[in-house]
């Protein structure tokens, strides 16, 4: 049984951590290319 | 006359008033997730408490076979439509990145599943085998993106080779259900994983869904912005490149002037 | 302008066809590469997988799944084969250019893929007999030769195709076996079962039918999505 927890844990850490490391890695990205460009050429402004 | 876009970039980020709040909405339902799954729900009769990885597992594989069929129509809209629109081909690229992220965790998450359940990390069914076998085609398109040229010619390989996919999917999937069907696992005990689950464990399961949705639809807003802001720098940086090699031709001074004139 | 008759435009498509099937098959004739480098090269892996199983029973019946895969290994070499003939001197493009009909091309270099890959595959059934200890079943001689000649058709084309996106320009040629491996698999699934009854390894002569029924739609499917998906995958 606490094995299981062990399994259970890492599943919920894997899940979520993948998810915000993706997040972060996005957003990063993100800002490094629109702080290059005017804001009236970006679309979603 | 080169058009080079000038102007000042106060936003510099792909946020606006909107993704912040679902983004705030899906960190809640993140929290709300967690403290169901881990916490508020009951242990399943039958599986103990490992039926807590299938909120995740779940909700992970649908999302990522969501990502899969958003990048595929969105593919056929930039191919079949008189207009091809590169805005259909980053949202293609960025949903894709996203389901093989999820397709990567449900594999991951499946295998901590099954260790507990039915004591092997992998097992070679139909399901468990088409889905990795998702996950390396999508990696492979991923790869196709990235051999460089033009946008456009990024859109039409990576367009096709996804709706080759659509192609392959089914029929990897079926021949693998007729190799598996050959072979009767005689794993009486837990058969497929199948979960009866009601009351506060189907609820919880939903919430996951609702997560993970959210979750996608926040990522593939963001990762499609990016794309977008991407592709015009690479527009900008080659406007200026041809500007450059304009400005080089023309002679500097007179003295240049004479001495090519004489 | 004459009016060209649906009967003439397919008898120029097949003529066409026909030309660039020749042609690879004329180019690989006098450079012998697949003849000198490919076939030794499938050889090869059929006496490294003894080297690396060590039993002879085993060997007997895991036969046709190594003959199988030394033919997936092989068709990877042999689809850059096929493209690096026509980047070496742009003659795709310029067939294209000429306006040499896609599906024509896809065709043409799909023919003559898969006369030798037929060829490839009846070596490799030969060293299996040789090597391995593998008989053919008088039963079975039917269901070998209906698979040898539907697996070779379905690697062709899908091979012809994901060459025309990863094979032949440099730093694209490592992408082909992480693309065509993958989707080649139902036919590695089928073919080996097919094979596995027509040999008499595992299963009856009936058994094996459905197998090389697998092998047979994903030739098919792959023959007409070739055909309308190399066009646009070539055109840059």
């Amino acid at each position: 049984m606490m094995q299981d927890a062990g399994f259970i844990v890492t599943s919920y850490v894997v899940t979520f951590g993948s998810v915000l490391l993706y997040a972060w890695y996005v957003l990063r990205r993100g800002k490094k290319a629109t702080e290059q460009l005017p804001d009236d050429s970006k679309p979603w402004l | 006359m080169v058009h080079i876009a000038t102007g000042r970039s106060t936003q510099s980020t792909t946020g606006t008033h909107a993704t912040r709040i679902l983004g705030i909405v899906t960190l809640v339902g993140v929290a709300w997730l967690i403290l169901f799954g881990l916490f508020l729900s009951p242990a399943d009769k039958n599986q103990g408490e490992s039926v807590r990885i299938l909120y995740l597992h779940a909700p992970s594989a649908w999302l990522a076979y969501l990502a899969f069929v958003v990048t595929a129509a969105a593919s056929a809209l930039y191919l079949f439509r008189k207009t091809h629109s590169l805005a259909w081909d980053r949202l293609a690229g960025a949903s894709a990145e996203i389901g093989v992220l999820f397709m990567g965790v449900t594999l991951v998450v499946g295998m901590l599943w099954g260790r507990l359940t039915w004591g092997v990390f992998w097992r070679w069914d139909a399901r468990l085998t088409t889905t990795a076998f998702l996950f390396v085609t999508y990696v492979g398109y991923l790869a196709v993106r990235r051999l460089g040229g033009t946008p456009e010619q990024r859109a039409r390989r990576s367009g096709v080779l996804a709706l080759l996919a659509v192609l392959e999917i089914p029929l990897v999937h079926f021949s693998v259900k007729l190799w598996r069907g050959l072979h009767q696992d005689a794993s009486v005990l837990r058969p497929d994983g199948e979960v009866k689950l009601d009351g506060l464990m189907l609820f919880t399961l939903f919430s996951g869904i609702i997560t993970f949705t959210l979750m996608y639809a926040w990522l593939v807003i963001h990762r499609t912005r990016t794309l977008t802001a991407e592709d015009m720098l690479d527009d900008v940086g080659l406007e200026l490149a041809l500007a450059e090699r304009r400005r080089e031709s023309i002679p500097r001074t007179n003295e240049e002037n004479g001495a090519l004139l004489s | 302008m004459s009016e060209r008759s649906p009967r003439d435009i397919m008898s120029a498509w097949w003529h066409t066809t026909r030309l660039i099937a020749k042609r690879d098959l004329l180019v690989e004739w006098r450079s012998r590469i697949a003849l000198n480098q490919v076939f030794p090269f499938a050889g090869i892996v059929m006496v490294m997988f003894g080297f690396a199983i060590d039993d002879t029973r085993l060997m007997e019946r895991i036969a046709p799944g190594l003959i199988m895969l030394a033919t997936m290994f092989s068709l990877l070499i042999l689809v850059q084969r096929s493209f690096a003939v026509e980047s070496e001197d742009g003659a795709l493009d310029a067939l294209r250019t000429a306006g040499v009909s896609s599906s024509a091309l896809f065709w043409g270099k799909s023919i003559a893929m898969a006369a030798q890959l037929a060829a490839l595959e009846a070596l490799l059934i030969v060293l299996a007999i040789l090597l391995y200890g593998s008989t053919i079943r008088p039963s079975g001689v039917v269901l070998l030769i209906a698979t040898w000649l539907a697996a070779s058709w379905g690697l062709a084309t899908v091979g012809t195709l994901y060459g025309g996106l990863a094979a032949g320009a440099r730093g694209r040629e490592t992408l082909l076996p992480l693309l065509l491996l993958p989707v080649v698999a139902p036919v590695l699934i089928g073919a080996t079962r097919a094979v596995e009854a027509a040999l008499g390894a595992r299963g009856s002569v009936a058994d094996g039918w459905p197998w090389m029924g697998l092998v047979a739609v994903f030739a098919a499917v792959f023959c007409a999505g070739g055909t309308l998906a190399f066009g646009p995958l070539i055109d840059e």
